[in-house]
C-alpha cells in the first residue's frame, strides 16, 4: 500500500479531497479504493454545471468486476471533470492522487465529514483486521 | 404430475432447520393485501391429456385463412432450413449462455446475429435481443433518457406514424418512470407527420421518435427530423422493419448525424406469426452510449492461445452485477427466435431479403390498386406505401372484416378504433407469400361482401 499524501482529506467512503488555493476542491478515490476495484473500464462522469449533494452519485466507476457509484463527499457545483478518464480510464488506476483526480467542485455551504491522512490509515487498518 | 423432487417430510425438515413453520412464510413480507387467492377466470388446472385433447380442437379450428394483416407482424415464407436447424438439441434453448467455456457455438451464433443486426441498422453495436419490438421502444426511451443527461426533460416525441400499441406498451413500462409521450399530428393528405408545429413547442424532448416506413406503410421525413431532433438536444429513436432495411435508408445514415439508437419488432426474419409470439425485439446504437443500452451483448475476443473465441461483455451495465443502477431489468434474450433469424438471415443474404421487401411492396400495392378499383373502396393517403395500405371503406369496417373471415380472407387491420379521424379505415398487407390468384379471391371476395351487405342495408 502506498502513502497516503498527506495535504489531502479522505472519507469512509474511499475518497480523497484537496482543497485548492482558489477555494474549490479536487475530488478522487483513493489507491485503497483503485486497488480493491481492479482494473478500470470506464468512468462515468457528471456534467460540467451540474449540482451535486453530500452523499449523492457523483460518478461511476467501472473496472472488468465491478460497477460501483462514487458519492459526492460535499455538496456543490462541479466546476471541471477529468475528461482524460473517458478515454483513458486506467489512468486512475495508475495515478489515483494525481492524474486520475475525477471532478473539482465549487463547495457549497455545509460541513463535509472527511479524516486526516492518519484517521483514514487507523481506518483502513480496522477494515484489514 | 408433480415435477418437484422433494417429498413432504423432506419440505418439513429444511422448514425446520430455517425456522419456518411453512412455505408461505417464507414470502410473508409481501403484503397481504397484494395477494390473489383465486384469478377470476381462470379456469382449475387441466390434465395434460385433457389439455392436449382441448388445444387439439382449438387447433382444428384454424382453417387455414389468407392472412392480409399485416400492422406490425408480417407472414413471410420461411425456408424449412430456418426452424431445422434452430431446433437441433445443440441451439434449442431459449436461454442465454453464461458459461463462455461451454456455450462457444451458442454465443457465436448471437454474435453473429448482432453483426447483421448492425449492418441492417447503419449503427455500432447490437444487443442480443429484447422480447419484443413493443418493449423494444419502451427500453429504448428509458436508454435515451439516460444517454441524454443534458436535456432536462423527460418526454418522448412520437411521429404520428408510430404503432399506439408500442406507445401504450411503453407508457406502461416507462410512464412509472415519470416519461411521456406526445404525438406529432398526422397529416391526412400525405399520411405522414405534420412538421409545421415543431418548432413552437412549449419544450424540446429528450428524444424523438420516428417509424420508417410508418404504421400505415407511408414515409416520414427522416432526414428533416432526425435534424431537428439533433438542432434541439434529442436523441432520436428508430423503430424499423428488419426486412425494410434491405431497401431503404438505413437509421445510422438518417439526416446529418444518424439516428442514435434504433429497434424494431424481430419476427419478419424467419419467425411464423403465432398468437402474437415469442417474437423478438430489436436494439441497436451508437457505439458512445452502448453503456446505457439493456440487455445481452456478445463480443469476439482473443484467448490465450490466440484463437477467437466469444463472450458476454460489457455485464457492468447489467442487473446481476449492478441491481438497481442497472440499465433495466432485463436479463436475458430472446436466444431461440434470434437463432432462427440468424439461420434465416445467412440464408437468404442480403440480395434474398431485398427481393422478400421488394415483393412485399408490389403485392401489398397491387392488392391496394385492385381493391381500390371496387365502388364504395379508396385509398387514404396519396403517398408512396411500403407493406402496408390505409384503405377507406363507404361504410363500417368491423362488418365487412367479419364477414370476410367467414369466407376464410383476414383482410386486413380495422383503424377506425385507434384513428377515427381516418374514418372507415383498415391496414391492407400482401407479402411475398400471396399469388396473383391470392390477390384475386380477396378483390372478388371484398366486392361480393360489399354488394350484400349493401342489398341488406337497402
Amino acid at each position: 500500500m502506498s502513502e497516503l499524501p498527506g495535504d489531502l482529506k479522505y472519507t469512509k467512503e474511499h475518497e480523497w479531497l484537496r482543497q485548492e488555493e482558489d477555494g474549490s476542491v479536487t475530488i478522487g478515490i483513493t489507491d485503497h479504493a483503485q486497488s480493491a476495484l481492479g482494473d478500470l473500464v470506464y468512468v462515468e462522469l457528471p456534467e460540467v454545471g451540474q449540482d451535486v449533494e453530500s452523499g449523492g452519485e457523483m460518478a461511476v466507476v467501472e473496472s472488468v468486476k465491478a460497477a460501483s457509484d462514487v458519492y459526492a463527499p460535499i455538496s456543490g457545483a462541479v466546476l471541471a471533470i477529468n475528461e482524460v478518464l473517458s478515454d483513458d480510464p486506467e489512468k486512475l488506476n495508475a495515478d489515483p492522487y494525481g492524474d486520475g483526480w475525477i471532478v473539482r467542485v465549487q463547495p457549497a455551504d455545509g460541513a463535509s465529514d472527511t479524516m486526516d491522512p492518519d484517521a483514514y490509515q487507523a481506518f483502513l487498518d480496522d477494515l484489514d483486521e | 404430475m408433480p415435477f418437484i423432487p422433494h417429498t413432504e417430510d423432506e419440505v418439513e425438515a429444511m422448514l425446520g432447520t430455517i425456522g419456518a413453520t411453512s412455505i408461505d412464510d417464507l414470502f410473508d413480507e409481501i403484503p397481504r393485501d397484494l395477494l390473489i387467492k383465486d384469478l377470476d377466470g381462470v379456469p382449475d388446472a387441466l390434465s395434460e391429456m385433457e389439455i392436449s385433447r382441448l388445444m387439439r380442437g382449438r387447433a382444428s379450428e384454424d382453417r387455414g385463412a389468407l392472412c392480409f394483416i399485416g400492422a406490425g407482424a408480417y407472414e413471410h415464407h420461411i425456408p424449412t432450413a430456418v426452424w431445422d436447424i434452430a431446433t437441433r438439441g445443440e441451439f434449442y434453448s431459449a436461454y442465454t449462455p453464461y458459461q463462455a467455456e461451454a456455450s462457444q457455438g451458442t454465443l457465436q451464433v448471437i454474435y453473429e446475429y448482432q453483426s447483421m443486426i448492425t449492418s441492417l441498422t447503419g449503427l455500432d453495436v447490437s444487443n442480443a435481443s429484447l422480447y419484443d419490438g413493443a418493449s423494444g421502444l419502451a427500453e429504448a426511451s428509458l436508454m435515451a433518457v439516460r444517454a441524454n443527461r443534458k436535456s432536462k426533460s423527460k418526454r418522448i416525441l412520437l411521429a404520428s406514424g408510430v404503432n399506439r400499441t408500442y406507445q401504450k406498451v411503453a407508457q406502461t413500462i416507462a410512464g412509472s418512470q415519470g416519461l411521456t409521450f406526445d404525438r406529432l399530428p398526422l397529416d391526412i393528405a400525405t399520411g405522414s407527420s405534420d412538421l409545421s408545429g415543431l418548432d413552437s413547442q412549449d419544450e424540446a424532448p429528450v428524444a424523438v421518435v420516428i417509424q420508417q416506413p410508418s404504421f400505415f406503410g407511408t414515409f416520414e421525413q427522416v432526414d428533416a427530423l432526425t435534424d431537428w431532433a439533433h438542432e434541439n438536444g434529442a436523441l432520436v429513436i428508430a423503430i424499423i422493419n428488419p426486412t425494410s432495411l434491405a431497401v431503404l435508408e438505413a437509421p445510422g445514415n438518417w439526416g446529418s448525424n444518424g439516428a442514435d439508437i434504433a429497434c424494431g419488432e424481430g419476427q419478419p426474419l424467419g419467425v411464423p406469426l403465432s398468437s402474437g409470439g415469442p417474437y423478438f425485439g430489436i436494439m441497436a446504437c451508437k457505439e458512445k452510449i452502448v453503456r446505457q443500452m439493456p440487455g445481452r451483448l456478445v463480443g469476439r475476443t482473443t484467448d490465450l492461445d490466440g484463437k477467437p473465441g466469444y463472450t458476454l461483455t460489457l455485464q457492468a451495465r447489467e442487473q446481476h452485477i449492478r441491481r438497481s443502477k442497472a440499465t433495466s431489468n432485463i436479463c436475458t434474450n430472446q436466444g431461440l427466435m434470434v437463432t432462427a433469424a440468424t439461420i434465416y438471415m445467412s440464408l437468404l443474404g442480403a440480395e434474398g431479403l431485398s427481393r422478400v421487401a421488394l415483393a412485399s411492396q408490389e403485392q401489398t400495392n397491387k392488392l391496394a390498386n385492385l381493391l381500390s378499383e371496387i365502388d364504395g373502396v379508396e385509398k387514404v393517403f396519396s403517398a408512396v406505401h411500403f407493406h402496408e395500405v390505409a384503405l377507406r371503406l363507404d361504410r363500417p369496417v368491423g362488418p365487412v372484416l367479419a364477414a370476410l373471415a367467414e369466407q376464410n380472407v383476414l383482410g386486413g387491420y380495422d383503424l377506425s378504433g385507434e384513428y377515427p379521424e381516418l374514418g372507415n379505415a383498415f391496414l391492407i398487407c400482401a407479402t411475398e407469400t400471396k399469388t396473383e390468384e391470392d390477390l384475386q379471391t380477396y378483390a372478388r371476395q371484398l366486392a361480393e361482401v360489399l354488394r350484400t351487405t349493401a342489398d341488406a342495408t337497402t
